[in-house]
């Protein structure tokens, strides 16, 4: 791991003891902070950060859950509790923009905190990669490693029905060159992975089968490589999905971010 | 004796409408039952989604062939309408086409867009029924739908084909009635689709043909509407509160939930933020936290019950209904509308603020279904008239959570966590930034 000891990420409280105030705060939040399949999607944005010079930095240890899964859940009391803390801090920082590369995050964020008083400029990271790219400063050359590759999109229903972005991912990956094959069920029919409001952290209810399953079933119809999402939780519902039919050998879940850092050699 | 059909006429118009406006005023009382909520900001943008997607039908036209049928039955019914306005007007000064002068070559323009709209309806009908009762289409043969609901279905469909088909034979007998030059029966040009059925009346005797337009006049008037104050009791009552309730949706993005302002001030009052302002005017009876009851939601969800077509799209796409789970957004919608109407009906009959023991949450929903929810939205897109099944879910939820303690022991473990350890995971907090240096 000798390149990755070598990331260098800049903490908001050591900026701003230099009196330095960065353009954009990251967000990492919980899973891209402790799952260990994530943490790998949180460097790779790292990377793409510290290489194009963006001025950025994270909270590190003083960032907490934004408190999505417990609103979702039901209890807005800690929902509100986690958020008016988080507030504080972010406040205390004087932060403007925030990017962060979990759709959950992104939502509660941009859409929730406001009415507590946290009003910020909330980008996910699918949305920030595509503006990179507009603006000319992600460039592919010779298309990169995923040149070619078959490769489905699972829309996070908290990017896609939530926010309505379903394209800036979809144009990160055709600008990876990408053969981008959609599923029976995309964009604002997109079918659920099963985790969100806050099924990730229970069992499901009796049924007669798991949802991750029945999206496992339909990326894989599509016969594509890779299946590309742009959520931790998707992430992990796909990556067992894919297990449970023993086809990980064959295909893979990456984030886009991922895709994008490895099209660049970082 | 010359007035008599008149104010029989006037008699039924009267009866119709006193019942009518009964029932407008007992529904209108019952979706007042829900808690407030301002929905008065914004006319463009209301206007906007009123116009798209009640008016031009946008989210129908998701799944075609139903979109299109649908199209028939909606146009057909709203441009009917002035035909009925020619009906009552007639009934009420006994008169008979009373625009057919007025308008001359035109008239027989307009009749002909009625008939060819009234075989639209009749065919589509006919298709709807077929697809429901033959070919079961999933979406209306699961759980929810049997006995009344399904019923319901059907007596609409019937009653719609029955109506279109006094029309067409009406038609048939007074053109038979204008080429016998019969006195009273103005000249309306020729009528292509009841015309199909003139050579059925051809041979009549104008007493018979004059019997037969006469009763098919009383029919469709009468049947009209008996169909408008049945409408207040059924799934169909869509046709009117799609306008309102899209009129009253909500703008903001879909992921967003609604913050409940009574938990902000305990939070702020513990975290020792609160300004003098807020404390001054805190506890203003807060009621119960989230949703156990009707009452507990806000106008808008009942409306949104009253709303409600039963037409399953939001149960079709429900990832849980989909994978075998409990929960079905249409169930949901079903069960707040039927909760409202016993609760409604309750308030008539015991008075003001009587409790009937019973609650939405137990007696009609329980935590199996609410649990199964992903907040995937999908149910929501999938509305054609913007009624929002996930909003009801998440505040009872909340109720469950927040005054029962009822969540999934899972659950209580992860609020656990996020209390003692700030991530829904148990990882120590010092852990967080680990992932920089590993």
């Amino acid at each position: 791991m000798d390149e990755a000891q070598k990331l260098n990420v800049p903490v908001m409280a050591e900026l701003a003891a230099k009196n330095e105030s960065p353009e954009i705060l990251f967000w990492v939040g919980c899973a891209g902070s402790y799952d260990d399949r994530y943490k790998k999607v949180t460097r790779a944005f790292i990377k793409i950060l510290n290489k194009l010079n963006i001025s950025y930095a994270v909270l590190g240890t003083e960032e907490t859950c934004t408190g999505d899964p417990a609103r979702r859940a039901g209890n807005e009391f800690l929902y509100q509790m986690q958020a008016t803390a988080n507030i504080q801090v972010l406040d205390g920082y004087k932060i403007k923009k925030i990017v962060t590369t979990c759709p959950h995050c992104f939502n509660t964020l941009k859409n929730e905190y406001p009415d507590l008083g946290g009003n910020y400029e909330v980008t996910h990271h699918s949305v920030f990669l595509q503006q990179l790219i507009d603006e000319g400063k992600i460039k592919v050359k010779d298309g990169g490693s995923f040149k070619g590759k078959k490769i489905t999109y699972h829309d996070s229903c908290f990017l896609g029905r939530a926010n309505d972005i379903y394209e800036a991912p979809r144009k990160v990956l055709e600008e990876m060159d990408a053969h981008l094959v959609e599923m029976k069920n995309c964009r604002s029919q997109g079918l659920c992975c099963g985790a969100g409001g806050a099924q990730m952290f229970k069992e499901a209810e009796p049924g007669a089968k798991e949802v991750f399953e029945k999206r496992t079933s339909e990326a894989l119809a599509t016969g594509a490589s890779v299946v590309a999402s742009a959520c931790p939780f998707c992430m992990t519902m796909l990556s067992d999905g894919i297990k449970n039919e023993e086809k990980e050998s064959e295909v893979e879940v990456r984030d886009i971010v991922e895709i994008v850092a490895e099209s660049l050699n970082l | 004796m010359a007035y008599l059909q008149q104010i029989i006429f006037l008699l039924i118009l009267g009866t119709a409408g006193y019942f009518l406006w009964k029932r407008i005023i007992l529904i209108r009382n019952n979706i007042r039952l829900g808690k407030n909520l301002d929905r008065t900001d914004n006319h463009s943008e209301r206007f906007k989604s009123m116009l798209l997607v009640a008016f031009g039908q946008r989210k129908m036209f998701k799944n075609i062939i139903p979109a299109i049928l649908h199209l028939f039955v909606y146009v057909g019914f709203v441009v009917i309408n002035f035909e009925v306005l020619e009906f009552i007007i007639d009934g009420l000064a006994g008169t008979h086409r009373i625009f057919a002068p007025y308008l001359g070559g035109f008239y027989n323009v307009l009749m002909n867009i009625f008939e060819f709209l009234a075989v639209s309806v009749l065919a589509a009908c006919a298709v709807f029924l077929f697809r429901r009762n033959v070919l079961r289409v999933k979406r209306f043969t699961q759980p929810e739908m049997t006995s009344w609901p399904l019923l319901d279905a059907n007596l609409i469909l019937i009653t719609e084909i029955v109506l279109m088909l006094a029309i067409l034979s009406m038609n048939a007998a007074d053109q038979v009635l204008q080429t016998r030059g019969v006195t009273g029966y103005v000249f309306t040009g020729q009528l292509v689709f009841s015309g199909f059925l003139v050579p059925g009346f051809d041979g009549l005797p104008a007493g018979w043909l004059v019997f037969i337009e006469r009763f098919a006049w009383w029919f469709h008037i009468i049947g009209i509407l008996g169909f408008a104050i049945y409408v207040t009791w059924s799934k169909h009552l869509h046709i009117f509160m799609a306008f309102p309730n899209t009129w009253y949706s909500d703008l903001t993005p879909m992921g967003k939930m609604e913050n409940m302002d009574s938990v902000t001030n305990e939070v702020k009052i513990m975290l020792g933020l609160t300004t003098d302002g807020a404390a001054a005017q805190a506890p203003e009876e807060i009621g119960r936290f989230g949703a156990k009851d009707i009452n507990d939601l806000t106008w808008k969800n009942l409306m949104d019950a009253y709303t409600c077509t039963e037409c399953g799209r939001c149960t079709a796409e429900c990832p849980a209904n989909q994978t075998g789970k409990k929960l079905s957004p249409r169930k949901i919608m079903m069960d707040v509308r039927d909760r409202t109407e016993e609760v409604g009906n309750s308030l008539v009959k015991n008075g003001k603020g009587f409790d009937d023991g019973k609650s939405l949450l137990g007696d009609y929903i329980i935590k199996e279904e609410l649990n199964a929810c992903t907040s995937c939205n999908a149910c929501v897109e999938a509305c054609p008239v913007l009624i929002n099944p996930l909003q009801i879910i998440l505040e009872m939820r909340r109720y469950i959570a927040m005054e029962e303690s009822g969540s999934p022991a899972q659950w209580n473990i992860m609020f656990q966590n996020i209390e003692t350890s700030f991530s829904p995971w148990k990882f120590a907090p010092a852990d967080r930034f680990n992932w920089a240096k590993e």
